[in-house]
C-alpha cells in the first residue's frame, strides 16, 4: 500500500495508454495516459464534459476504446465485457445511483459476492449440504459487510427505501463484495452536504485502508478530490492536460486556465 | 443429510397428487377435466413468470414454446410408441413423462434458438420478437402434413392423469423458486432490476436470460405435452398469440414475479374461463376489463402479499 504522500513504490494496477474513443465524427477522449498504483488513491477531474466518466466506461468495458490498451494487472482488458472486467477485480459504482431498487439492502449485496460463489444454477435446485454451507458463509459475510457500515439495520429493507446518503454508501458496499483491487468511484460526493461529503472522504480513506485496495475516484467537488488523492488526473476536452499531487495540480497554470477559469482553486 | 424443507413440501405434494390420482377416477369427469386444465395453467404461469416476471424479459412466445413441445411428445406417444409394443402401464407411466421431457427440451432447444439472438433486445421488441416465433410455429405447424398441417394431430392417447399433472405443477414451482432462492438466483432479479448495474458487479446478465428462456421454455413445452395427452387432439390455431396472451395475464394478475400469487392467478383465471365459456365472445371482453380494472387499481398484482400492506411511515 502506497504511503501517505510518500514516493509511489508499487508497478501500475491499471495502465491506460494512448487511449481513444471516437463517437462518430466526434472524439470524446483522446490520448490519454494514465495509471493508478496498487493501494494508491487516485482522482480524475476536468470539467463537464471532458471525458471523465468516457474514460470509466472503457476501463468497465462498458465502451470499448478506438484506439490504444487498457491493461488491468499485467492483463490488457480489450474486448471483454463488462462482467468479465469485473471479475478481474474492478468495481465501480455509478455517477447517478443504480442499485438493485426492488431487492432488500442485504440482496443487494450479496448477490454481488455472486463472483465468488461455487454453485450455480444446478446446485439451486439439488441443494445439497456444500450449497447450504456456501449459502450459510455468504449469508454471514454479507451481513459483515454491512456491519462494518452500520446497514445491517435496514438490511431487510428494499434499497430504494434508503435515504440517499445511504444509498450512495450501499453501492459501494456492493462493489467491494466484488472483492475488488480498483474500485471506481463516479462522483460519489454527488449531492451530498458538507457533513455528508466529510463522512464520505473518512468512509474513502478507511475503504481503502481497510480492504488495501486502489481507488479512481471522479469527482466535481475540489475539497473532496483535494483531500484525499494523493495523485490527480486532469482532462479537459478530453485530453490529459496534467497530472500530480493535489498540491501540484493546485499551482499548475494549465488547470487553473482551463478548469477553473482564470481563478486559482478554491477550496470548495 | 435431510433434505432442506422446500425439497420435502416437494416431495408432500408429489405424494399428495399420487394420492388424489387415485381417487380422480370418482370425480365428475367435467370437474377433473377443468382441474387437469387449472394444473396446467400452473406449470404455464410459473415457468412464463420466471422469464416476465422474476427476470424482467418479456416475452410472448409461450405458447409457441408449449406448441413445441405438445407436438413433440404427441408425436412420440401416436407414432413411436405403437411400434415399440409397450404394456399400457409402462406407456403411462414410463414412457409418457420421458416423452413429456423429449417435448420439453425441445421446447428448450427452440428457447435457446429464440433467445441467443433476440435477448439483447429490450422491452417491446423483445416482446415483437417472441411473438412473432410464436406466430412461425403455428404457420410451420399449419402446413406440416407430418403433423396433420391445419387439421390438426387427432388420436393423441389420453395419459395426462391427475399426478403428471400436479406433479409437473410441483416441479415447476418448486423449480422456479428453488433457482431463485440462492445467491446465484437473486442474479436474476438484479438482471430484472438494473442490467447495466447487474453486468457491472460481474453477473453475465445474458447468460441469466437465456437460463430463464431456456428453462421457461423447458417447462412450457411439458404443459404442452400434458395438454396434448389430456384434450387427445392438437390444432395449431389452439397455440394462437391469444392463448400467450392468456399466459401472460395470469403472471400480470398474480403480481409478476410471486411464487403464490401466480399460482393462484393460474387456477383462478382458467377456472373463470371456463365458467364463461357459455358467454362465447363475452369472454375476452371480460378478460379486457378486468386487466384494465386491475392496472388501475392493484398494479402490483392481485394476490401480492401482504394483501393490503400498511402505510409506510416515513422516517
Amino acid at each position: 500500500m502506497a504511503e501517505e504522500g510518500g514516493p509511489p513504490l508499487s508497478a501500475p494496477l491499471l495502465e491506460l495508454s494512448g487511449v481513444t474513443i471516437r463517437f462518430g465524427g466526434l472524439t470524446a477522449v483522446s490520448a490519454v495516459d494514465a495509471d493508478v498504483r496498487e493501494g494508491e488513491l487516485a482522482g480524475l477531474i476536468g470539467p463537464n464534459g471532458a471525458g471523465k466518466t468516457t474514460v470509466f466506461n472503457m476501463i468497465t468495458g462498458v465502451y470499448q476504446p478506438t484506439e490504444g490498451a487498457i491493461t488491468f494487472a499485467g492483463r490488457p482488458t480489450a474486448g471483454l465485457k463488462p462482467y468479465r472486467i469485473t471479475e478481474l477485480g474492478i468495481a465501480r459504482t455509478f455517477q447517478n445511483i443504480r442499485l438493485f431498487p426492488s431487492l432488500t439492502v442485504f440482496d443487494n449485496v450479496r448477490v454481488a459476492f455472486h463472483l465468488h460463489l461455487e454453485h450455480d444454477s444446478v446446485h439451486s435446485l439439488t441443494r445439497g449440504p456444500k450449497f447450504q454451507a456456501e449459502e450459510v458463509e455468504l449469508r454471514e459475510r454479507t451481513r459483515e459487510l454491512l456491519s462494518i457500515f452500520r446497514l445491517e439495520r435496514v438490511q431487510d429493507e428494499p434499497a430504494k427505501s434508503l435515504s440517499y446518503g445511504d444509498q450512495r454508501r450501499l453501492e459501494i458496499i456492493r462493489a467491494l463484495a466484488t472483492r475488488p483491487k480498483l474500485l471506481l468511484l463516479d462522483e460519489p460526493a454527488a449531492g451530498m452536504n458538507p457533513t455528508e461529503k466529510d463522512e464520505l472522504m473518512k468512509l474513502i480513506r478507511f475503504i481503502r485502508d481497510r480492504f488495501g485496495l486502489a481507488i479512481l475516484l471522479v469527482e466535481h467537488d475540489m475539497k473532496v478530490v483535494m483531500g484525499i488523492c494523493e495523485r490527480i488526473h486532469v482532462l479537459e476536452y478530453g485530453r490529459k492536460i496534467a497530472e500530480g499531487t493535489p498540491a501540484g495540480i493546485r499551482g499548475n497554470p494549465k488547470v487553473i486556465a482551463a478548469y477553473l477559469g482564470e481563478e486559482p482553486v478554491k477550496e470548495s | 443429510m435431510f433434505p432442506p424443507r422446500s425439497q420435502r413440501i416437494l416431495l408432500a405434494v408429489l405424494a399428495a397428487s399420487a394420492l388424489l390420482s387415485a381417487v380422480s377416477g370418482r370425480l365428475n369427469p367435467y370437474f377433473l377435466d377443468v382441474a387437469l386444465g387449472a394444473g396446467i395453467s400452473v406449470v404455464l404461469a410459473s415457468s412464463l413468470n420466471l422469464i416476465n416476471g422474476f427476470t424482467g424479459q418479456f416475452s410472448l412466445g409461450h405458447a409457441g414454446f408449449m406448441a413445441v413441445g405438445a407436438y413433440a411428445s404427441a408425436m412420440l406417444t401416436t407414432t413411436l410408441a405403437p411400434r415399440l409394443g409397450l404394456s399400457a402401464n409402462l406407456l403411462q407411466w414410463v414412457f409418457f413423462p420421458l416423452s413429456l421431457v423429449a417435448g420439453g427440451l425441445l421446447a428448450a432447444l427452440a428457447g435457446i434458438a429464440v433467445g441467443a439472438p433476440s435477448l439483447r433486445l429490450k422491452g417491446d421488441y423483445l416482446a415483437i420478437v417472441t411473438l412473432g416465433f410464436g406466430e412461425i410455429i403455428k404457420v410451420v405447424l399449419q402446413n406440416v402434413d407430418a403433423v396433420g398441417a391445419s387439421r390438426g394431430l387427432t388420436g393423441i392417447p389420453n395419459h395426462t392423469n391427475f399426478f403428471w399433472v400436479f406433479g409437473s405443477a410441483a416441479v415447476t414451482v418448486y423449480v422456479v423458486w428453488a433457482l431463485l432462492n440462492s445467491t446465484y438466483g437473486r442474479g436474476f432479479l438484479a438482471v430484472a432490476d438494473d442490467e447495466v448495474a447487474a453486468e457491472a458487479m460481474g453477473l453475465n446478465t445474458t447468460r441469466y436470460k437465456i437460463t430463464a428462456f431456456v428453462v421457461g421454455a423447458f417447462f412450457a413445452g411439458v404443459a404442452g405435452g400434458l395438454y396434448a395427452h389430456l384434450k387427445g387432439y392438437l390444432n395449431p390455431g389452439g397455440f394462437s398469440f391469444d392463448k400467450s396472451i392468456e399466459i401472460v395475464v395470469m403472471v400480470i394478475l398474480g403480481g409478476m414475479g410471486r411464487h403464490s400469487g401466480v399460482v393462484v392467478a393460474a387456477l383462478l383465471l382458467t377456472v373463470l374461463t371456463e365458467s364463461l365459456r357459455q358467454t362465447g365472445a363475452f369472454r375476452m371482453i371480460v378478460y379486457s376489463v378486468l386487466l384494465i380494472v386491475l392496472m388501475l387499481t392493484r398494479p402490483q398484482g392481485l394476490f401480492v402479499w401482504p394483501l393490503w400492506p400498511k402505510k409506510e411511515a416515513r422516517p
